[in-house]
Parts: structure tokens; C-alpha cells; sequence
């Protein structure tokens, strides 16, 4: 019985080609979730309807991209902003030299349809930004290899956002990656309900920032000659203009300026590499490590697209700097986390009710416990008890009807010293 | 796919859906809201609707910078409190840990920012410098070094530098309080 036998055989589906993958997924096992059904019916799902995308096409990305192909993902689409860059080239095995300055994700898809028979992967090449919810809802799963702190933090909190209570497909489990040099992190968010990547922000190693005293009187460090020709020369020779740290000539300049300081202070070790990879806060990317976490990452994305054994919770570490030590924990969900914690509540009020008695009603709400709160919407604020100057450019809103202000549905959100973090209300009128 | 879903309906109902309001813009909200700034520090916003961009002024009322007032601006970016606020004196002030394009050395802007830290902190962080001045950690080197070898012109300096004089060739701006 080998894999003809799962009756969706497509012409690029020879013999043999599943018959490791199927030794998981012809029989429950042990440690099967109950909803797993063995055989053509979770072949299908994996093999002809799951649709995953990949955000990142970088080292993590490359391999991400591989091992879903030859898992058996065949609708696999991908997002990256950026262009092949020549110092990519010994670890983003999906590049050649010809590809220099190309988009990574176009190359990167064209690369594994060309290699993988039968696999569809959808390029976009641009920001994670660029794309709305309706985007993020057409598929089931979604991994991240990224090395931005900030577009994690919008791919999170917009999955989070993303669910509604009344619908199941918008829960889109989030499996995010991330590596720095020996060591990395994969990591399974089901938005709403397990500890979201906001809720761990503070355990991030800090990137190094030396005191700035020391980079403008006592260098030691090629870095601190570095630092002081991007944060102290730059824009006192430059003025307001921007620092573009992916433009080379201003690389460039960096490097020399940096180099006579080194020179005054008989520091040796300034070059260019080292320059930009100071000023974009490159750690030094390691080939093992990318795919360690990237295979961990695809693991997770089959058992969670499959149900064939029981996935990740929540968090898995690895410290390869001395030996191979991994870890694995549940990393809790904050209460105050300002993505996923806090509280959403649904208030029906008149339409005829003032902002100050909308802050009256939330003063005098029992459960919530609230002194002296502020609100404002996504875009604009209502009331703001302090500083002085907002209160009073405020004050002239509480007098007003909040249904002047907040549309039906709409939402408002309020923060004040005795919450946590910040409530969310749901206004609709009577 | 595994059934998240029957998950969720196990927990409370807390969970429902989230502003769109961006996690950054709730933190400086809740930061803003919460000052508890003694009277000799002012905050001053240009365009009241952008919480992001503002001023602050100090006008510390012991010291030897007594009589001054000394301004601030401060830049959020969206990766809050992620990365510290971006802090400037955009006065030339004589002072051992400003320089003369503003940069100001408190550890907490830069290599001890973390995110538990609040504006507030930042803010009381900036006022301690002119309560208590460092000349360990110099940016502005003459004035360090004035500061621990000869105290008392290094007083005059400040006070001089204040009225608006110029000390060794460079031209302070004129910081005294009307
Ligand atoms: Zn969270």
C-alpha cells in the first residue's frame, strides 16, 4: 500500500513520493489528537486544501519554505520586502549569484516550484502592512521567520485582533520563528487564547546600546567609534536628513568617519562589514540554527494542519552557544498584555448620552472598578484626563454626544492608573 | 486542522474582540494620562491630536540650575516601549551631560531603556540632572571637567551660560525664567 492509494494522486504525485509522510498520517498513534481522521481525508486537507503562509524569505524563510514543499503544503504563499543581497548567498539556499538584487520572494517561490513538482507558492513581494484582514483570513495557518521586532509585533496583534467571536475561521494559529547567531525560539500563538508575542516582549534580549557617554569620550570598542559617526556625527554634520542604513553611500560614509575616530584613538577593527552590521543591528545569522527552528516551525505547521500529534505549548527554546540545550515551557498570557489582555465590554447607551455621562457610567460600573478614565478611539481622542493642556483641548468633547464621536459599534478605548492595561467598549445606541 | 476553536469556547468570554488601536498609542495614552509630574515640569504638545511628538520644559527650583528653564522634545515611534522615546535638549545649554546638539546622557534613553519603564520615569530621570549633575559621564567634556576640578567656576560657568554668554568661544542660549 504505498501512496497511489490516497485517491487524490495528481500527475506529479509518483509512487513513493509520500511514503514517509504517510507512515504518520495512515494510522492514529498514541499521542493523535481525537479528530484525527488517518488516510485520504487528512491527505486531502494537507495535500489539496490547507493554504499557509510563509512571512519571511530569508534564512528562516528559505528553509521554511523547503520543508513545507516537501512536507506535502501545496498552496503555500509568501511575503518578504526586501532584495537578495550578495551576503545572503551562504545560508539562503533558494538565491544564486545571478538573483542579486532581486525580491527575495519571487525568486524564493520560483525556486521551490521549479524544485518541488505540483506545489503552487504565491509571491508577494512587499510589507506585511500592505495587506488587510481579508488577506490574512483566506488561510489556515501562518509562519513567521522574521528578524523585525516591530512587524511581529503588527502580524500578532492583528491576528489578535482578526477574531471574532461569532466566526472560527478567524482564528488563525501564528507559529513564529526567530534565531540570533547560536541561539532561537519556535513558538505556537493561537490568538486569544494562548500568551501572544506581545505578552513576552519583555523577554527579548535587548539589542546592545552603549552608554553614549562612553562613545563620545572613552571609545575602546570599534562599535563605540561606530556608534559615534551614526548617533553623534551623522546628524550633527547631516542635520534632519535621514540615516538610510540600507543605502550604501551612506554606509560608506559611516565606515570612514568611523575609521578616523578609531585612528585618533588607535582602535583597530573598524570595516565596512562591521559597520553595517552595527547600525542595523545585524547578529551574525547561523545556518544550523535557521534550520533547526525552521524544521521545529514546519513540525508544528503539519501536526496543527494534520491533528497527527499532539502540537507545541507553547514555546521552545534553543541555546546552541555551549552545546545543544533546548528548552521547552508554556509561556503565560499577560493579563495586562495591551494586545491580547485587557477586557472588551459591550455597552448599549442612549444616543442621546453625553461623554460625561458615558465616564459617569464607567465611574459608577461596580465590576470594572475605574478612577478618573481617559478614552479615545484608533483615531482620535475623546477625553484625556491629563496633561493639563490635552485635558482642556479635550474638555470641550464631554458636553458633546459620543454618538457625534463613536459610530454604532464602534469602539472606545480607556485607559486609567487602576486598570491593568486598557478596556475596550463596544458602543452600539438605543 | 486541530479544533481550536472548541478551545475558545472553553474559557470565559473575556476575550472578545480587540480595538484596532495599535499597542503603542494605548501604552503613550495610558502613559500620558498617568504623569505625576512635580510643578517644575511642563509638558507642551504642538498639535494636541499627535500624542506622539511633544515638548517638555524643566524648571528646576533648587540647584545650581535654579532659575532656568530647560526644554526637551521627545519623539515616540511606533515600536514603543520596545525602543526608549528619542529625547533631545533643543536648547545649547552648558551642562556635563548635554552636548551641544542636545544629546543627553541618561542611562534609562538608551542602555537600561526597558519596556517596564514609562515616560514618567524618563521625565524625573531628565530633571535629576540638573538637581545632580554627573561629570562621570561626560558629553560635555569642558564642563566635566570643570565641574569636578574647580567647582566654583564651573558655577559661574552655569550661571553665566544661562543668562546667555558665551564660555570658551561657544554661545549658550539664554535659558532664564521671566
Ligand atoms: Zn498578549
Amino acid at each position: 500500500m504505498i501512496s497511489q492509494s490516497n485517491g487524490f494522486a495528481t500527475p506529479h504525485d509518483w509512487a513513493g513520493r509520500y511514503y514517509h509522510i504517510d507512515q504518520i498520517l495512515d494510522a492514529s498513534g498514541p499521542r493523535t489528537d481525537p479528530a484525527f481522521s488517518a488516510g485520504d481525508e487528512v491527505k486531502d486537507f494537507l495535500r489539496n486544501k490547507a493554504k499557509i503562509l510563509v512571512i519571511g524569505a530569508g534564512g528562516l524563510g528559505c528553509e521554511i519554505l523547503a520543508n513545507l514543499a516537501l512536507t506535502g503544503f501545496k498552496d503555500i504563499h509568501v511575503i518578504d520586502m526586501d532584495t537578495i543581497d550578495i551576503s545572503n548567498l551562504n545560508r539562503q539556499f533558494l538565491f544564486r549569484q545571478k538573483d542579486v538584487g532581486k525580491p527575495k520572494a519571487i525568486v524564493a517561490a520560483e525556486f521551490i516550484m521549479k524544485r518541488v513538482p505540483g506545489v503552487t507558492v504565491t509571491p508577494y513581494f512587499g510589507k506585511i502592512q500592505d495587506k488587510d484582514e481579508d488577506y490574512y483570513m483566506q488561510f489556515n495557518l501562518i509562519i513567521c521567520g522574521l528578524d523585525s521586532v516591530e512587524a511581529r509585533r503588527w502580524i500578532n496583534a492583528t491576528l489578535v485582533n482578526m477574531v471574532d467571536g461569532e466566526n472560527p475561521e478567524s482564528l488563525k494559529p501564528l507559529i513564529d520563528g526567530g534565531t540570533e547567531g547560536f541561539k532561537g525560539q519556535a513558538r505556537v500563538i493561537l490568538p486569544t487564547i494562548t500568551s501572544c508575542y506581545e505578552c513576552s516582549l519583555d523577554m527579548l534580549n535587548k539589542q546592545t546600546a552603549f552608554p553614549i557617554c562612553t562613545i563620545a569620550n572613552t571609545p575602546r570598542l570599534p562599535e563605540h567609534c561606530i556608534e559615534w559617526a551614526s548617533v553623534l556625527e551623522w546628524p550633527r554634520v547631516h542635520g534632519e536628513k535621514k540615516m538610510d542604513t540600507d543605502d550604501p553611500e551612506h554606509i560608506t560614509w559611516l565606515y570612514q568617519t568611523a575609521s578616523k575616530r578609531a585612528k585618533e584613538f588607535n582602535i583597530e577593527g573598524v570595516t565596512w562589514s562591521l559597520t553595517q552590521g552595527v547600525v542595523k543591528n545585524i547578529i551574525p545569522a547561523i545556518a544550523s540554527t535557521n534550520a533547526i527552528i525552521a524544521a521545529s516551525c514546519c513540525n508544528e505547521a503539519f501536526k496543527i494542519a494534520t491533528s497527527s500529534a499532539a502540537y507545541l505549548n507553547n514555546y521552545f527554546m534553543l541555546i546552541g552557544t555551549d552545546g545543544v540545550y533546548s528548552y521547552t515551557f508554556e509561556h503565560e498570557k499577560r493579563a495586562d498584555c495591551p494586545v491580547c489582555g485587557g477586557e472588551a465590554v459591550d455597552m448599549s447607551i442612549s444616543s442621546e448620552l453625553p461623554v460625561e455621562g458615558l465616564i459617569d457610567l464607567l465611574v459608577e460600573k461596580q465590576d470594572i472598578q475605574i478612577k478618573k478614565p481617559s478614552l479615545s478611539t484608533a483615531n482620535k481622542q475623546i477625553y484625556l484626563q491629563a496633561p493639563p493642556q490635552l485635558e482642556a483641548a479635550t474638555r470641550p468633547n464631554l458636553s458633546k454626544k459620543v454618538s457625534e464621536l463613536v459610530p454604532p459599534g464602534g469602539e472606545i478605548t480607556v485607559t486609567a492608573s487602576t486598570l491593568p492595561f486598557s478596556l475596550s467598549l463596544r458602543i452600539t445606541y438605543t | 486542522m486541530i479544533k481550536i476553536w472548541s478551545m475558545k469556547k472553553n474559557e470565559d468570554a473575556a476575550a472578545k474582540k480587540k480595538p484596532k488601536t495599535s499597542a503603542a498609542q494605548i501604552r503613550v495614552q495610558k502613559d500620558l494620562t498617568e504623569l505625576d509630574l512635580p510643578s517644575t515640569m511642563q509638558t507642551y504638545f504642538p498639535d494636541p491630536a499627535d500624542l506622539l511628538n511633544f515638548n517638555l520644559t524643566i524648571t528646576p527650583d533648587e540647584g545650581m540650575y535654579k532659575g532656568g528653564a530647560f526644554a526637551f522634545s521627545f519623539a515616540i515611534n511606533p515600536n514603543y516601549p520596545h525602543d526608549p522615546p528619542k529625547v533631545k535638549c533643543t536648547q545649547k545649554i552648558y551642562h556635563p551631560n548635554v552636548d551641544l546638539e542636545g544629546n543627553v546622557c541618561l542611562n534609562i534613553l538608551r542602555e537600561d531603556w526597558k519596556p517596564v519603564l514609562n515616560l514618567n520615569s524618563v521625565m524625573v530621570g531628565l530633571q535629576y540632572l540638573f538637581l545632580e549633575p554627573n561629570a562621570d559621564d561626560p558629553l560635555n567634556k569642558d564642563a566635566a571637567t570643570e565641574m569636578s576640578k574647580n567647582r566654583d567656576t564651573f558655577l559661574q560657568h552655569v550661571k553665566q551660560s544661562m543668562r546667555g554668554n558665551t564660555i570658551k568661544g561657544i554661545s549658550y542660549d539664554s535659558v532664564l525664567v521671566h
